[in-house]
């Protein structure tokens, strides 16, 4: 990255309730970033040359999802940024209805203007606050396939998206089958906290660990791990335009407690995540 | 002595409130998001529970205004707190059932739990400067004084709660802190002996 910031440029920027918004280019990179100069906290980048090409390796590690449930039909995803899980899981699953969430306007602007994001017949998006949607898609009784969690950046996490109260709610929104994953931490306090927070609602599940962290959990028993690679077969050409190997990802797939078991779990009572997050 | 115990009040008053708007965010959080609409509700019931409460502090200050009865405001804003604990989340659940919208749902829910507490808050500073000022002549320095605990209590409020108490301690567990700290204040203020006559 830091090579990078010479050569990069200023394409948009853009101010909005929550942050500005900003778009780099470098290269053939187009970048949406919330921090100025994009030190950190890219959140997505797209290839102009192959726009399908998932540039970051926690989208790809997103996608394992499919893994455990290889075709869901009714997806939800939290959290636009650039719009890539969205547009990427729509091409892969034909199938599928999309909807997606997201708390800021001016990114909902920027991803359709540089990073191609359309909503179609498919592809709903609600511009409302994650939990919020989450408690009233309750209440109108509707369940998903398979709910992905991106809401979350370094500089700042919606402490009230990461408790053991709105995972639960998460888990019944759920149909009985229906795969979670999240794209959280994997540095600092927080990763303890987080994962005995997770465990506390859904049991075991898959961790997923390289610069970035993937959680991987299941409403009903956690699909095995030879289910797991099964169903990887099926993505082995599928994944190919998006610039990764199917192996690669299955490689990643853990269910060792590498965490204190002791720490503090995160409720609506108890989440200072920011506060955790930060040096200690 | 007596003035110090006004000045106590009036700053531990700040502090109550501060820190009371800051966990109410959480409290709201799981029902109505944490987007700029809810902190936007929040503050709005804040600012107008406070400026109304200084408009009937100080016109409560005019009927033989005493110690004791400033401590009884102080008590009154701890025991109207209460319902945050005791009906807090029923209420929300409710409330986001009828009036999902993020904007007046979190409007409503601020008001309905925060404004009566936040309002008697409000009346401690205008009626604590009635206690401490004796001439004219020393008002402006005096209510500056006040002032300046009091916002200075506000300041130490936000920033113990929002950076360390929230580390180690629950919402709820906060919230009952704050109230034991308010019924000592209160109570020993009650007890106290009235100043001799000069």
């Amino acid at each position: 990255m830091s090579p990078a910031a010479a050569t990069q440029k200023l394409v948009h920027s853009e101010k909005s309730l929550y942050r500005e918004v900003f778009v780099y280019e470098d290269g053939n990179t187009r970048c949406l970033c919330f921090t100025r100069l994009c030190t950190i906290g890219r959140q997505t980048c797209i290839d102009l040359k192959q726009p399908d090409r998932l540039v970051f390796e926690y989208t790809q590690m997103m996608l394992g999802a499919l893994y455990l449930n290889p075709d869901p039909h009714s997806i939800l995803i939290i959290g636009l940024g650039g719009g890539t899980l969205p547009r990427t899981l729509e091409k892969l699953l034909p199938e599928a209805d999309i909807d997606v969430v997201e708390i800021d306007p001016a990114v909902v602007a920027v991803a359709g203007q540089y990073f191609g994001f359309r909503q179609d017949e498919r592809i709903h998006l609600t511009v409302q606050d994650g939990r919020a949607y989450v408690r009233q898609a309750l209440r109108a009784s509707k369940r998903y396939e398979l709910i992905m969690l991106d809401a979350y950046e370094h500089q700042y996490i919606p402490e009230h998206m990461l408790t053991r109260e709105f995972l639960t709610e998460v888990r019944s929104l759920l149909q009985p089958a229906g795969i979670v994953a999240a794209n959280t931490f994997s540095s600092s306090r927080l990763y303890q906290n987080e994962s005995v927070t997770y465990r506390s609602v859904f049991g075991q599940f898959y961790n997923l660990r390289s610069g970035n962290r993937v959680i991987l959990a299941a409403n009903g028993p956690l699909p095995s791990l030879d289910e797991a690679a099964r169903n990887s077969h099926h993505f082995t050409t599928a994944f190919e335009p998006y610039g990764f190997a199917a192996p690669t990802i299955l490689a990643m797939f853990s269910t060792k407690a590498d965490w204190d078991p002791s720490a503090r779990v995160l409720t609506d009572q108890y989440s200072p995540s920011n506060l955790l997050n930060g040096p200690p | 002595m007596y003035r110090g115990l006004l000045y106590l009040i009036a700053g531990w008053s700040g502090f109550f409130v501060m820190a009371i708007e800051l966990l109410s965010g959480r409290l709201l959080a799981p029902y109505f998001g944490s987007s700029i609409y809810v902190w936007g509700a929040i503050i709005t019931v804040f600012m107008l529970a406070l400026s109304l409460g200084y408009l009937w502090g100080g016109r409560a200050s005019l009927h033989a205004p005493s110690l004791k009865r400033l401590a009884l405001i102080l008590l009154a804003a701890a025991v109207t707190t209460l319902p945050v604990l005791l009906l807090g989340d029923p209420l929300l659940e409710r409330l986001s059932a009828v009036l999902a919208d993020p904007r007046f749902g979190s409007l409503a829910a601020a008001a309905l739990l925060f404004f009566l507490p936040t309002c008697i808050s409000g009346m401690v500073s205008p009626y604590a400067v009635r206690l401490l000022v004796a001439d004219k002549a020393s008002a402006g320095h005096l209510a500056g004084k006040l002032y300046f605990v009091s916002t200075f209590g506000s300041a130490a409020g936000t920033i113990l709660t929002s950076f360390y108490l929230v580390l180690y301690l629950e919402v709820n567990q906060i919230l009952m802190l704050m109230l034991t700290v308010s019924a000592i204040v209160g109570v020993l203020t009650w007890l106290r002996p009235p100043p001799a006559p000069a």
